[in-house]
């Protein structure tokens, strides 16, 4: 058991990195939420619903998914515009990682090293990181959680990310469009009450 | 977090240009036939490195590692290793270095004692910049009058720059170290530099029983689309992550991404345990748990203390000993449960600022049962009879008239 619990922020000035206070990366068929290790596809069933429930859910592509640089970014791509359309998820990228001065739009994109000033402008309380390098993804999230009230999903080609609120590990489109399988579910469901 | 994919990266089971197998790193390690050699310390860094897949060396002579870099040279002349250069000065070649890996490399380099400071800057520069280059410290004194003999000041300086940092005894710790460390440092959640150090000339110019992989086997190359970071290229020179550096901004959120960033390095030294641990079977040893008096140490100390716990065995007296493996990242619960039935924990240490002695008192409980010492510096040696008479001594300061027998 983890024990520091990656909760949704704002968590203060200057939020500790998980990994520091303690908390290890999921192994491979596995991810966390809220820094707890649970099996993948409680994370991934945990996200979608996240998603279902959220007033503004938003995707943040980055690099590796934005540019069909092989055959893998491409159909991860898909996948991440089919769940889109199917949770009604809008789609801010985070094209690359300069910091944008004098002022970024925050309509427009998301900055690693001013994520935040996209968060409070959309008003977005869930985001999905996706194709982020991992670097970037980890300074991002940690900035999210000290200053927003944002829940930050990690979907991630490699070992995942402590400082998430939710993650999921090694993925591949057919994770993304589980996570949209889910998403219909939920919502055809919701519809009959 | 990215999408990558290994295309057009070398896989397991083919070979190089020089007809060395690719290897998975725990067959290399642990099921491939060892064989032995009698070897100085610098010749088994070669022996490393030719299995190490090594893209990029840059050389720049210091003693006591000159003789390493240019058996590197010799490396590269037969084909061994993809590129190599001499630099202008140390703190050229740490910068070589990093164009190298900004590039995608897998690099190694070598130096010691005032080289490491002349360097300084380029260290937390790699970490920062999520590098995993190797460095072999072979280290040495580095403070004014000059000396060339062996010293582990050096490994202070290096402590907060973000490296991981691993410790050798000896020649066989040595080249493990130097292989194991690439695939550690490389680990996509971890990608950081690695300092692999040894004690300069007690290792790297004596000879010792080395058991080694086999000459026609490697580790598998660096895979740099695994990187944490972009890797540098047209779209994304390095240039513009510096010519528009948050930190040149003077707002609150300019300081606290920096912060942030120094938390991810920090964050993936600790994630590095794991692997490490696999990898080391352990972040340290532990001989004799249950003796009532501890020697605690890194490097060729270790081995001295070895010395000293065996003369105190001779004397009926039961001293234990803890062998730190990792400096970076410093195995402190492990240590603290190594100590926690010590009355009397000593450090002996080859400089003089007893710089190991403050890391373990800084995570245990009763600090006060730390001596820190005994202690030489500027290439003294220390006898195993010194560490024994300076745990008779403090032991006699402490009130405790007799040691332990049985």
């Amino acid at each position: 058991m983890n024990p520091y619990s990656v909760l949704r922020g704002p968590e203060g000035f200057l939020p500790p990195a998980a990994a520091l206070a303690g908390n290890i990366l999921p192994e491979t068929g596995q991810g966390h939420i809220e820094g707890q290790i649970v099996s993948e596809e409680e994370a991934i069933e945990e996200a979608a619903r996240k998603f279902v429930s959220a007033k503004v859910p938003t995707i943040f592509p980055g690099p590796l998914v934005l540019w069909g640089w092989n055959e893998k970014a491409i159909r991860t791509a898909e996948a991440v515009e089919r769940l889109s359309v199917a949770g009604g998820i809008n789609i801010i990228p985070m094209p690359d990682y300069r910091p944008k001065y004098p002022k970024i739009d925050p309509e427009a994109e998301i900055n690693p090293n001013h994520p935040n000033l996209t968060i409070w402008h959309n008003k977005i309380d869930v985001c999905m990181f996706v194709g982020v390098h991992c670097h970037y993804a980890n300074l991002s999230l940690k900035i999210i959680r000290g200053g927003t009230a944002c829940f930050t999903m990690a979907f991630c080609a490699h070992a995942g990310h402590e400082d998430a609120n939710l993650t999921v590990r090694d993925i591949l489109p057919e994770k993304i469009d589980r996570v949209t399988e889910i998403v219909k579910k939920l919502k055809l469901n919701s519809k009959k009450f | 977090m990215g999408g990558h994919e290994s295309n057009g990266m070398p896989q397991i089971g083919s070979m190089n240009k020089k007809g060395q197998i690719i290897t998975d790193p725990s067959e290399l390690f642990f099921l491939s036939p060892r064989t032995q050699a009698f070897l100085t310390g610098s010749e088994v860094i070669k022996e490393a490195v030719k299995r190490a897949s090594v893209d990029f060396s840059v050389a720049y002579p210091i003693t006591p590692q000159s003789e390493a870099s240019s058996l590197v040279g010799e490396l590269y002349a037969d084909g061994y290793v993809g590129d190599y250069m001499r630099g202008e000065s140390e703190f050229a070649v740490m910068g070589q270095c990093a164009g190298g890996a900004f590039g995608g490399a897998r690099v190694f380099t070598t130096t010691a004692g005032p080289g490491t400071l002349r360097a300084f800057e380029n260290f937390p520069m790699w970490a920062g910049s999520r590098l995993p280059i190797e460095v072999v410290f072979t280290v040495r004194g580095v403070n004014s009058p000059l000396s060339i003999q062996p010293d582990t000041l050096e490994i202070a300086f290096m402590l907060e720059t973000g490296m991981l940092l691993w410790h050798a005894e000896d020649a066989q710790d040595l080249f493990d170290f130097i292989l194991k460390g690439y695939i550690v440092a490389e680990q996509p959640e971890v990608h950081l530099p690695i300092g692999v150090i040894c004690d300069g000339f007690f290792v790297t110019h004596t000879k010792d029983m080395v058991l080694m992989t086999p000459e026609n086997r490697v580790i598998p190359h660096y895979n740099p689309y695994a990187s944490p970071v972009t890797c540098m290229d047209m779209e994304s020179p390095p240039v513009r992550m510096m010519r528009d550096p948050f930190v040149m901004k003077s707002n609150y959120i300019s300081y606290m991404t920096h912060a942030s960033w120094q938390l991810e390095v920090r964050a993936a030294i600790e994630r590095s345990r794991k692997h490490t641990i696999q990898l080391l079977d352990g972040l340290i040893e532990v001989e004799n748990p249950d003796a009532e008096i501890m020697l605690i140490s890194s490097g060729t100390a270790v081995s001295q203390s070895r010395e000293a716990v065996r003369l105190f065995r001779d004397q009926g007296v039961k001293v234990g000993l803890v062998k730190i493996k990792t400096i970076r990242p410093f195995p402190a619960q492990e240590v603290r449960e190594a100590l926690k039935n010590a009355k009397h924990i000593f450090v002996p240490e080859f400089n003089v600022a007893g710089w190991m002695a403050k890391e373990i008192k800084s995570v245990i409980d009763r600090s006060e049962r730390v001596v820190a010492g005994p202690h030489v510096a500027g290439g003294m040696t220390m006898p195993p009879e010194v560490i024994v008479e300076e745990i008779e001594r403090s032991l006699a300061l402490r009130g405790k008239k007799e040691l332990i027998h049985g």
